[in-house]
């Protein structure tokens, strides 16, 4: 009986352990401010090919924003779709279909149709092809 | 005789030799081949026409379907360790 307790306190540890390590991964790398506020304006949104679009008017500062993050991701997935033996659309496609999945309320998608979609709590509209 | 002519392509001249003791039976799968032999006729008059074009299977889609499964959750972890850029 003591052994068990045991093992299920140490187990609990563990989880407590891992949840906290896994909440610092995430904190440790932030978006930029300016990334940030036109994403929750709805300025930017996602796209379905894994890329950031511009939702409205295109702005320098916006095309600016959006042209630095696309060139920073494009070099993510080459990178990581070379190492999983994919195609680079391949990688950013996925990449897109989780991005989509990720927005938080508010935020803008793009719709299989090719529309701008505003977030609600409601799962989005994304290509069959991705992911459950 | 007639029933036996008419079931010459199939198989049931079989179950006319096992039924011949018994006429009452005999007389019922009589208008029960009757019956299958209309239908038959029937069925007969179907007609499928192949399509003039091609019959094209996309297997693309699946194709790509499969991978984007696989990489999954590989890219949700590029998501997490790139949170700056996504």
């Amino acid at each position: 009986m003591t052994t068990i307790r045991k093992n299920r306190l140490a187990l609990g540890l563990a989880a407590t352990v891992l949840s906290i390590g896994g909440l610092s991964a995430v904190a440790y790398a932030q978006r930029d401010p300016a990334y940030e506020t036109a994403r929750s304006a709805g300025q930017v949104g996602e796209k379905m090919d894994g890329y950031l679009g511009i939702v409205g008017a295109e702005t320098p500062s916006l095309k600016q924003i959006v042209n630095d993050i696309n060139i920073k991701r494009r070099a993510v997935y080459a990178e990581k779709a070379q190492a999983a033996n994919a195609t680079l659309e391949e990688y950013a496609l996925t990449a897109g279909c989780l991005a989509i999945s990720r927005t938080v309320p508010g935020e803008k998608y793009q719709a299989p149709d090719g529309s701008w979609q505003t977030r609600t709590s409601a799962p989005p509209l994304r290509d069959s092809r991705c992911p459950a | 005789m007639t029933d036996a002519e008419m079931t010459l392509k199939g198989p049931v001249p079989k179950i006319l030799r096992m039924q011949k003791g018994s006429p009452a039976l005999k007389g019922r799968c009589g208008m029960a081949l009757v019956s299958m032999a209309t239908l038959v006729m029937l069925s007969g008059c179907i007609t499928v026409n192949a399509p003039d074009k091609p019959i094209v299977i996309e297997l693309n889609i699946n194709i790509r379907q499969e991978v984007i499964y696989r990489l999954a959750e590989d890219a949700s972890n590029t998501i997490e360790e790139n949170a700056d850029i996504f």
